[in-house]
C-alpha cells in the first residue's frame, strides 16, 4: 500500500473506530502479517485494547489471521486489509443504491450490515423492523417477513453473501500437544458453495417500538442481562455485504449515463435492457458481454419504449460507430449480434476523466496538447506544435508544464550509440495506465486533505460546537417538560448572533468537504475499475 | 570543471534540439515553493443534486451513528478529577449492547479476554489502573497460560480493574518469591574461581608463556 492510502485508511479509521484501532491498524497495513505479541509490543498499547482492535477490525472483514508461518503450532498471524478499509468512503452510495432498488428496508438491511461488519439474518430483521418501526406512525408496526422477504431479494440478487466459514479446528494429527489449535485462515467468500443460499429462519413477529422512559429506568434496565434467547435457527451463519456486485452495478450504471449524455435518452435505455440482460450471464471480470441479438432486444426492451424496428436497428449502428465503443457488433445472425465493451468503455471513460482532469488544471489548449499525445503515440516538439496548431512558445510553455507535473513523459531515441543530445530526437508520449495510476494517489491524497481539514475545523469551533449541543439539550428536555415560548426564545438567544453566524459557516464548511468525499470517490472508483480490469486482462 | 569562469551556463547539449532558446528559461528559484501557489483555473463546483444531498445526509449520520457504537474504542484516559460543567448536559447516548461480544467461533482463542479470577483478599478500590511495565511483561506471560485454557467469559470493565489488579498483586507476590529462591543463586557456580585451577595450571606453562 502507498503512503498516501496508508494515511487514508488511518485517518478513516480514526473516524469510525476511535484512534486504538486506527493505532493497530495503520501499523498492520504498514509492517504485514504480524502475530498478536509483536503488535502490541510495537505499537506500545495495552494488551487487551490489542485485542478488542483485532475483534472489530475483523468482524467488519478490514482483517484477516492465519497460521504463522513457522510451521504448525505458531502463533497465529494478523493482515490487515486495506482496500477493505477504503470501501468506508463508499458505504453512503452502497446504501443509497439499496434505497433506489429496494425502498427503505433495502437500505436499513444495508446499512445494519455495512455499520456491524456481519450479522446472522434473524438479528438483522429484528434490528431493521425496530427501526422502521420507530419511524412509523403511532400503533403500526413492522412485521419481520416483509424485512425477511427484502433480505431474501437481497441475497438472490448477490448483494448479500455469507460470510466463509472459518477452519479453526483443533487438529491433534500433526502435533504432540492435544490442546494446541492449528488455526486455518478463511477461505474466500465465493468458494464457498452455498454462499447465497438463505436458511430456514423460523421468524415471527413484529418490530418493537422502543419504551420511553426516565433515565433512571433506562440504567436499571441496562443493568439487567438479556432474557432474549430465542434461537432461531441460523446461528453461526453470519452474511455480510458483497461489495463486488454493488461495483459491477455502478459500473453499469455509469455506462449507462456516459451513453445517455453523449447520445440520448433512447439509446440509454437499449444499453440498459442490454445489460440487465446479461446481467446473470456475464462474469465479474468478462471483457463483453455475451452476444445478444437485436431481437432478443427488442423484445425486452421496456414497454414504455415502444420504438419500431427500424429505429432499434438505426440506434444499435449508432452505437457500434461511435467512437466511445460502448457497443460492438459480433455477428450478423438474428438481425445482428451486439456485445457492450466493458472493459473498453471503462477505458474510454477513464481517459475522458484524465482529459477532463487537465483540461480543468491546465486550461482547454493545455488538454488539446493531451488528447493529441494520447492519440497518437509519439511526436515531436515540432509536430505537438503544429498538429495542435497553438504557437509555438506558448506550446513549449504549456508542453513543460505538463511535463512537470509528469503528465507527459519525454523518450529519447538515439540515432547513434552514444546518446549525444544533437543526434537524438525527444518524443513526448503519454501513458494512459501510468498516468491512472498516478491520479488515483492524487485522488487518495486530496480526500486524505478533505478529511483533515474538515476535522480541523471542528476542532477550531469545538467550544462553541459543545456550547450549541448543550442549549440543545436545554431546549429539548425544556419542550419535553412542555414550557412556554419566553423560555423557549430565553434559552435560543444564549448563542449570540456572531455565534449563530459562525455556527453556520461551519456548517456550510463542513457539508461541502464532505460532499466533497463523496465525489471524490466517485472519481476513484472509476479509476480503480480501469486500472483493475486492465491489469487483470493484459 | 573545464568551462568555469569563462562559460559559466554552457550546456554539455545542444539546446536547439529541445526546442528551447538561452533566453528563454525560467528564472532561478529562490527558496521553497510556495505552499498555496496561485493557480489560474478555479475548480468546478461541486454537484448539488438531490441524491448527492440525500448521500451527504447518509455520510453525516453514518459516521454519528459509528462514533457512538461500543466498536469505537476509546484510548485510555484518566478520570478527570473535577467535573466538568459540561458532561452534565451533553446528554451521551449509548446503544444497547454496549459490551459487544464476537462470536468466538470465528475468532482466535487468543483473542479472548482474560478468565474471570475470583480472590479471597479481592479489595475494590476503583483508582485509574496504570499498568506499568514490567507488571505488562508479567500479565502477559500469565496471560499466555491463560489462554491455552477454553474459557472466556465477558465481564464489565469495573471486574477487569478488579482482576487485573488482583493479578498485580499475585504476580509481584509470585515475583518476589521467584527473585528470594534466585537470590541464593545470582552468580552462577563455575563464575567462582577459588584459585586452585589457576596455580595447577600455572605449573604447567612454566615456559613464561602468558596467560589470558
Amino acid at each position: 500500500m502507498t503512503a498516501n492510502e496508508v494515511r487514508l485508511c488511518g485517518l478513516l479509521l480514526r473516524e469510525h473506530f476511535g484512534e486504538v484501532v486506527e493505532k493497530v491498524g495503520t501499523h498492520l497495513l504498514r509492517n504485514g502479517a504480524q502475530n498478536l505479541r509483536t503488535i502490541v509490543h510495537e505499537t506500545g498499547l495495552p494488551l487487551d485494547q490489542v485485542k478488542k482492535s483485532l475483534c472489530v477490525l475483523m468482524q467488519q472483514g478490514a482483517c484477516t489471521f492465519f497460521s504463522g508461518r513457522k510451521g504448525p503450532g505458531s502463533p497465529a498471524e494478523y493482515c490487515a486489509n486495506g482496500d477493505r478499509i477504503l470501501r468506508i468512503l463508499r458505504y453512503p452510495r452502497y446504501i443509497y443504491t439499496a434505497k433506489t432498488l429496494y425502498g427503505d428496508t433495502g437500505e436499513l438491511i444495508i446499512e445494519e450490515l455495512l455499520q456491524r461488519g456481519h450479522l446472522t439474518m434473524s438479528e438483522t430483521v429484528k434490528t431493521v423492523a425496530d427501526r422502521l418501526t420507530q419511524n412509523m406512525e403511532e400503533g403500526r408496526s413492522m412485521d419481520y417477513s416483509e424485512v425477511s422477504s427484502a433480505f431474501s431479494k437481497l441475497v438472490e440478487t448477490h448483494f448479500l453473501q455469507r460470510c466463509p466459514p472459518v477452519g479453526a479446528e483443533k487438529k491433534t494429527a500433526s502435533s504432540d500437544n492435544p490442546t494446541a489449535p492449528v488455526v486455518t485462515g478463511p477461505p474466500s467468500a465465493e468458494s464457498f458453495p452455498e454462499c447465497y443460499t438463505v436458511p430456514h429462519v423460523k421468524l415471527f413477529g413484529r418490530g418493537k417500538r422502543p419504551l420511553v422512559t426516565e433515565e433512571g429506568e433506562e440504567q436499571r434496565n441496562a443493568k439487567k442481562p438479556k432474557l432474549d434467547t430465542e434461537t432461531h435457527g441460523d446461528e453461526g451463519i453470519y452474511w455480510q455485504v458483497n461489495f463486488e456486485r454493488f461495483h459491477l452495478h455502478f459500473r453499469d450504471q455509469t455506462i449507462v449515463s456516459a451513453v445517455a449524455n453523449k447520445l440520448d435518452q433512447t439509446s440509454s435505455e437499449i444499453v440498459r435492457t442490454m445489460l440487465r440482460m446479461s446481467e446473470v450471464t456475464t462474469s465479474p471480470l468478462a471483457t463483453c458481454t455475451k452476444p445478444l441479438s437485436a431481437n432478443e432486444i427488442f423484445r425486452s426492451l421496456p414497454s414504455s419504449y415502444n420504438i419500431q424496428r427500424q429505429i432499434l436497428d438505426q440506434y444499435l449502428s449508432l452505437l457500434v460507430d461511435d467512437p466511445m465503443e460502448f457497443v460492438g457488433k459480433a455477428g450478423e445472425s438474428g438481425g445482428g449480434m451486439f456485445v457492450v465493451n466493458l472493459h473498453r468503455a471503462l477505458a474510454n471513460l477513464a481517459r475522458a476523466t484524465l482529459e477532463s482532469v487537465v483540461q480543468e488544471r491546465f486550461g482547454s489548449r493545455s488538454a488539446r496538447i493531451f488528447r493529441l499525445l494520447l492519440r497518437t503515440r509519439h511526436l515531436e516538439q515540432k509536430q505537438v506544435e503544429d498538429f495542435a496548431m497553438i504557437p509555438a512558445k506558448e506550446a513549449k510553455d504549456m508542453l513543460y508544464t505538463l511535463l512537470s507535473e509528469n503528465l507527459v513523459q519525454l523518450q529519447e531515441v538515439p540515432k547513434t550509440p552514444d546518446y549525444a543530445p544533437s543526434r537524438t530526437f525527444y518524443l513526448y508520449t503519454v501513458n494512459q495506465l501510468p498516468t491512472a495510476r498516478m491520479l488515483l494517489q492524487n485522488c487518495y491524497k486530496s480526500v486524505g486533505n478533505l478529511i483533515e481539514r474538515r476535522l480541523f475545523e471542528t476542532k477550531e469551533s469545538k467550544r462553541l460546537l459543545e456550547k450549541s449541543q448543550r442549549i440543545e439539550a436545554i431546549l429539548a428536555s425544556l419542550q419535553a417538560s412542555g414550557a412556554e415560548p419566553e423560555q423557549l426564545t430565553e434559552v435560543e438567544e444564549m448563542i449570540t448572533a456572531p455565534e449563530k453566524q459562525q455556527l453556520d459557516s461551519l456548517r456550510i464548511h463542513v457539508n461541502k468537504l464532505d460532499s466533497a468525499e463523496n465525489q471524490v470517490d466517485e472519481t476513484i472508483f472509476l479509476l480503480e475499475s480501469y486500472i483493475f480490469s486492465t491489469a487483470t486482462s493484459t | 570543471m573545464a568551462g568555469k569562469g569563462r562559460g559559466v551556463a554552457a550546456f554539455t547539449f545542444n539546446i536547439e534540439a529541445l526546442g528551447i532558446s538561452r533566453g528563454s528559461m525560467p528564472e532561478a528559484r529562490v527558496g521553497p515553493s510556495p505552499l498555496f501557489p496561485h493557480t489560474d483555473y478555479k475548480p468546478v463546483p461541486l454537484k448539488d443534486g438531490e441524491d448527492d444531498t440525500y448521500m451527504l445526509a447518509l455520510k453525516q449520520e453514518m459516521r454519528g451513528a459509528m462514533q457512538q457504537r461500543p466498536h469505537n474504542i476509546k484510548p485510555l484516559s484518566k478520570k478527570a478529577e473535577v467535573e466538568r460543567y459540561t458532561e452534565r448536559y451533553l446528554k451521551k447516548i449509548k446503544v444497547d449492547d454496549d459490551q459487544w461480544t464476537p462470536d468466538w467461533n470465528l475468532f482466535p482463542k487468543e483473542l479472548m479476554p482474560q478468565k474471570k479470577k475470583t480472590r479471597p483478599k479481592s479489595t475494590a478500590k476503583m483508582k485509574a489502573v496504570k499498568i506499568t511495565t514490567k507488571d505488562t511483561e508479567a500479565v502477559l506471560t500469565k496471560l499466555d497460560e491463560l489462554a491455552k485454557k477454553d474459557e472466556g467469559t465477558t465481564e464489565n470493565s469495573d471486574d477487569e480493574k478488579e482482576k487485573k489488579e488482583n493479578e498485580e498483586e499475585e504476580l509481584e507476590e509470585e515475583g518476589l518469591d521467584e527473585e528470594d529462591i534466585e537470590e541464593d543463586n545470582d552468580y552462577i557456580e563455575s563464575y567462582f574461581d577459588n584459585g586452585e585451577d589457576f596455580a595447577a595450571d600455572s605449573d604447567d606453562n612454566m615456559d613464561g608463556e602468558a596467560t589470558y
